[in-house]
């Protein structure tokens, strides 16, 4: 160490380090231009200039390049210093008069114009860009010529290959003098492009050094390696310098790891078509012509353009947006795809919702579509909702062709409607709805496994086993199988789960290991000892707040007996410290003030446990995410609401008890509702894992309505499969089935079921760990169109039937007509019933197949074979069906004319009325579920407005109901194909078996309890309990949480006029102590 | 905070699954909003009783701001 003076005052540094170096420490400011904290200083600017006092004269030094010295004195901010520097910011002023940088030095020396002779340049020769070009290992430019000559500059004044265009010598150039267009144009001889951000679709450019999106998991910057120059010359590393934790190792490499599994699940999903590959409309030509994902990104408050919505051509708001849908698919031509992705319709809905609600003004949005596909559950709903309250306008039509308006940034549009007008129209974006497709990488992989793929590279499958690849051991889910949405995708991976689990059952816990926990102290006794650790979280708080103020206010705080400042909280190391510390200082409360304890309360609760102290005695101050990360402009203000988020947490901290976890034992079993196809692959799947499982059928038969199907769409054989299902579940030792049986009663919660079926007189009682409710659909038995009054008119399940049975009538068929979405998608049933246009067509190549004259037609208002199902679609078309599409809003009517039964409707092309006459009408009838179905109120779940199970969140938990342990699949979830019905069983059962495999169940310590000295029997707490947790004891005429029910919202304790119930973690006198915290003075 | 212009104290009460999480979120996103919020973490809004709101205006609050 050696000690010296500045300004008066005794400093210490590193033997080595320069005066500029400790000067900074010491927060002493000190002007610089030429100056760079990775690069070797050189005392070009002169700025720096500083008073040095050696004991015998005074000097002027400069402080970036002298080395400090033992006693020595250096002042900076001295009146000579002043004016030294002031002359060389005078100096600098006329040769580059119109700096931005210098003209602001200027004004601070008080110059307003130089006494010299003004040139025109903006170099200031301090030579940065040079030594940051060496340090690149680069050094393509350097400083040429001599005296007034002298200038930056490529060797022989002409553009190099040297130059690999980094820009780094333009980050580094304090007046803006090297700009990355000169670079382009004087210097580098590489075409320079910014490197386009993957997160942002390109729209925008990153660094080789980046986070890949702000909510990424982990949250962690990565270095390109293709694009970091350290990479290409072996120089740079200058992030190394600037990293304060030494996180970032350029030796790494890339590890082989071999794992022993027993079953391999691959999901390496899919890509979006590339409109640029086959030049689609123009894309990539002209910048408002964007992708759907891009157009995502400017819709995003992340985006670009802060969720502003503008062209991205001159960032003017939009006044007419087209999308043009089916971009790469449904179309067999070059590139494209002939399967329909699935997903394109209801996301180019939600889009044009969500830029009407972005637009300030009275936004167009028009959709071009070919047929409007949302299929799944509840998307009819959002469609008709754009449509009829959103003001989307839905066109159908053919695109011939996209142009460029010469000057306006607008395309012309021209399309042929339905009727077969040519429509002309101009727009300001136009969003190409692409498609997905296989990727290469999963190609590859599968090859590499000996996985089957199909003719589109998607994963080969059975509809029987949908989560199974062509392999043994090897499974898949989510798009690599199919086109998918999120929700199926979800579905999916959590049925490849559960099929894994069930096939490696035997191998369950056999790799796992038991912490050890230390025993934990008992506190209660003991005067408040709370700690706070205040993290820096690198810059990310330290760079707002001032953390050692916060530090030091801290311990002024009543019952702090420790408190200190880490770099990073949560890393390893300062855990492992922090265990130490916990104990060392003999802490009972600890405060961390850091991020949020959303994601890292789990964390520290656990290095609580390890320390041997109850986890519930910890607090967090969010000081970064809802104060550093928010308030980054206003640094004091930060620093002052750190300090009172500070006080806040260690006022609740203290007035913290220990928190018990109580834990129930489980019952290891299992209850399905429904014997159809869902109910028993999930009772399969259980009981292949282990769990006993009961099944209940309110029939006499199991089968459900697969008993009615005769082939999937890809010609399986459903009554196969269903024979040998029902035979394995019957012969499941493992398995109860319980016929004829109805559920009277349900008592209990998740872990601990107990439910009541009735079997005629006979009721048995079942104990059960988890419910799947599996309680089906069926078929809507028309009212209309002569259905029941003529047996010509029937309804897709009872052809199927026909089918099944090898009716021989149907050979003699002349003419057969299906009639689309009866009973679905009108004023009463508002949604898509998903099925019935596949099964139409594929009933309706199978009529053509018992007899090649028979005339079929198809009447229908959006044909809707979503994913890969287009290929029979296809097929249909060119094996002759007619498919007609009629016009809803008129009037479809069934009669008979002489005997012969007649169809009588509008063609929506056409324009006029057409009449059939077949022998046979199909009605595609809707799905429809059980509208008074008891179980919701039995289990307390709620069903949608179609009647429908509700699950507990579309996308994160689709098998889930919000009660817990209570789980749904199969037609009771909505309509859907028997494939989807079984990946939901097996994700249904995969969901229960994360319950039945645990031994007990913890139950939550962050809990309500009524105190029964307080409570005056006024039951105002049951009624507002939304997980009727709550019950009444009528002897003690008290109320009581049964803590395996509560979710500790609280919702009693504010509703108690007594204050009886105390939320524990978060009682009145805690959330008191934080307000008095907050707004002390 | 400055004297001379008046800075409101907002005591805001922030329901764990849905406010608190997007208070979160605009941190992440690096949204800013001006720094007169004191936030409070409850597990849901249904347990603010008027206690609470009343509580915070007595003991000093200009404002109360209740998410969920």
């Amino acid at each position: 160490m050696i000690t010296f003076k500045l300004n008066g005052k005794k400093v210490q540094g590193e033997e080595g380090d320069y005066i500029l170096q400790v000067a900074e420490k010491y927060g002493v400011e000190i002007p610089t231009l030429c100056h760079h904290k990775a690069l070797e200083p050189a005392g070009m600017c002169r700025l720096c200039t500083v008073e040095l006092y050696d004991g015998r004269r005074t000097r002027f030094v400069t402080a970036c390049n002298y080395p400090i010295w033992e006693g020595m004195e250096v002042k900076t901010d001295t009146e000579t210093v002043h004016d030294g520097r002031k002359l060389i910011v005078e100096l600098l002023l006329a040769r580059c008069p119109d700096v931005p940088i210098i003209k602001k030095l200027a004004d601070q020396y008080g110059i307003e114009e130089p006494r010299f002779t003004k040139e025109d340049e903006t170099c200031i020769l301090c030579g940065l860009c040079v030594r940051v070009c060496e340090r690149m290992g680069n050094s393509a430019i350097s400083l040429t010529g001599r005296g007034v000559d002298m200038k930056v500059d490529t060797p022989f004044h002409v553009q190099t290959d040297v130059c690999m265009g980094c820009g780094a010598c333009a980050s580094v150039c304090p007046t803006g003098h090297i700009t990355i267009d000169k670079i382009r144009a004087n210097i580098s001889k590489y075409d320079l492009e910014p490197i386009p951000s993957e997160y942002d679709m390109g729209l925008v450019g990153r660094k080789p050094i980046y986070v890949p999106y702000a909510q990424a998991v982990p949250n962690t910057p990565v270095i390109d390696r293709d694009r970091c120059i350290h990479f290409k010359t072996g120089g740079c590393k200058i992030c190394t310098e600037f990293c304060g934790v030494n996180a970032i190792d350029h030796s790494q490499q890339d590890e082989i790891v071999e794992l022993d599994v027993g079953a391999i699940i691959i999901a390496p999903g899919s890509k979006t078509f590339d409109p640029a590959v086959h030049d689609t409309f123009g894309y990539k030509k002209h910048p408002n012509i964007v992708t759907s994902l891009e157009f995502e990104r400017i819709l995003s408050a992340s985006g670009p353009y802060g969720g502003h919505l503008v062209r991205p051509s001159d960032h003017k708001e939009p006044e007419k947006i087209a999308w043009l849908q089916c971009i790469g698919s449904r179309d067999e031509h070059l590139g494209s795809q002939g399967y329909c992705s699935g997903v394109c319709c209801t996301y180019a809905v939600k889009e044009a919702i969500l830029a009407k609600e972005h637009s300030s003004g009275d936004l167009d949005a028009a959709i071009f579509y070919i047929d409007i596909r949302t299929y799944g559950k509840d998307f009819e709903r959002y469609y008709n909702q754009a449509k009829d309250e959103a003001g989307v306008r839905f066109v159908k039509s053919k695109i011939t062709n996209v142009t460029p308006v010469d000057g306006t940034g607008r395309h012309l549009i021209r399309y042929v409607d339905e009727t077969g007008k040519k429509i002309d129209e101009e727009f300001d974006i136009v969003v190409l709805s692409v498609g997905l497709m296989a990727t290469e990488e999963g190609t590859e992989l599968a090859q590499r496994l000996g996985v089957d793929l199909d003719h589109y590279n998607f994963a080969s499958t059975s509809s029987f086993t949908p989560v199974e690849s062509s392999k043994p051991g090897i499974y898949v889910c989510g798009a690599f199988e199919a086109p998918k949405d999120i929700p199926t995708s979800v579905v999916d991976a959590s049925a490849a789960a559960g099929v894994v689990g069930s096939r490696l059952s035997e191998a369950r816990w056999t790799h796992t290991k038991t912490k050890h926990i230390p025993d934990e102290i008992d506190v209660r006794e003991e005067a408040p000892r709370v700690g706070v650790f205040v993290c820096r979280c690198g810059t990310n708080i330290a760079g707002v707040v001032d953390v050692p103020a916060v530090v030091e206010f801290a311990k002024g705080l009543p019952g702090v007996v420790h408190v200190e400042e880490n770099m990073f909280s949560c890393s390893q190391d300062t855990q492992e410290n922090m265990t130490v510390v916990i104990k060392a200082h003999k802490l009972n409360r600890v405060v961390v003030a850091s991020c949020t304890p959303k994601t890292h309360e789990p964390l520290f609760q656990e290095t609580l446990i390890n320390a041997g102290i109850n986890k519930y005695l910890f607090e967090m101050a969010n000081i970064r995410n809802q104060c550093s990360w928010v308030h980054k402009n206003d640094p004091d203000a930060a620093t002052e609401k750190s300090k009172d988020m500070v006080r806040m947490a260690v006022a609740k901290a203290t007035l913290f008890e220990p928190l018990e976890e109580a834990t129930m034992p489980i019952t290891h079993a299992a209850l399905v509702i429904g014997g159809g196809v869902a109910g028993m692959e999930a009772a399969k799947n259980m009981s292949s894992q282990g769990y006993r499982t009961y099944l209940i059928e309110k029939t006499e038969v199991l089968g459900g309505q697969a008993r009615h199907l005769h082939e999937t769409w890809r010609g399986e054989d459903v009554q196969q499969y269903l024979t040998t299902l029902i035979d394995e579940v019957q012969s499941d030792n493992n398995i109860e089935i319980f016929l004829n049986s109805r559920i009277t009663q349900v008592e209990g919660f998740v872990g601990n079921f107990k439910t009541t079926i009735q079997n005629g007189s006979k009721s048995n009682v079942l104990e059960h760990g988890v419910t799947i409710i599996a309680s089906g659909a069926s078929e809507l038995k028309p009212d209309e169109y002569l259905y029941g009054q003529d047996s010509r008119v029937v309804t897709g399940l009872e052809l199927q039937k026909r089918f099944i049975e090898n009716d021989p009538a149907l050979g003699q068929l002349k003419t057969a007509a299906f009639v689309q979405c009866v009973g679905s998608r009108n004023p009463e049933r508002p949604y898509c019933s998903k099925v019935c246009c596949t099964q139409s067509i594929k009933s309706a190549l199978k009529l053509k197949e018992i007899n090649p004259e028979m005339n079929v037609f198809i009447l229908y208002r959006d044909m809707r074979p979503f994913g890969l199902r287009e290929d029979i679609y296809r097929k249909a078309r060119s094996g002759g069906i007619v498919f007609i599409r009629y016009d809803f809003d008129k009037d479809l009517a069934v009669s008979v004319e002489q005997e012969d039964l007649q169809v009588t409707f509008s063609d929506k092309v056409l324009g006029r009325q057409m009449k059939i006459n077949p022998d046979l009408l199909i009605l595609a009838s809707a799905i429809v579920p059980d509208a008074e179905n008891p179980l919701a109120q039995l289990y307390k779940v709620p069903q949608n407005q179609d009647s429908f199970f509700a699950e507990a969140h579309v996308k994160l938990r689709p098998v889930d109901f919000s009660t817990d342990g209570v789980f749904v699949c199969g037609l009771a979830h909505a309509p859907k194909p028997i494939d989807e019905s079984i990946t939901q069983a097996q994700a249904a059962s995969s969901r229960a078996v994360t319950v039945l495999a645990m031994e007990n169940i913890k139950l939550g310590g962050i809990i309500c309890h009524i105190s029964p000295e307080l409570c005056s029997g006024c039951l105002g707490c049951i009624n507002v309990c939304p997980f009727g947790a709550i019950t009444f004891d009528y002897e003690k005429l008290v109320a009581e949480v049964n803590p395996a029910l509560c979710k500790g919202c609280g919702a009693c304790a504010a509703a108690c006029p007594s204050e009886a119930p105390i939320l524990m973690g978060f009682n009145n006198n805690q959330l008191y102590a934080q307000i008095k915290g907050a707004l002390s003075v | 905070m400055k004297e001379d212009i008046f800075e409101p104290k907002i005591i805001a009460f922030m329901c764990n699954w849905c406010a608190y999480g997007a208070a979160d979120l605009a941190g992440v996103s690096r949204m800013e909003y001006p720094p007169n919020i004191r936030p409070i973490r409850v597990m849901c809004s249904a347990t603010i009783s008027p206690h609470h709101i009343l509580r915070a205006f007595q003991s000093g609050a200009d404002a109360v701001l209740v998410g969920g």
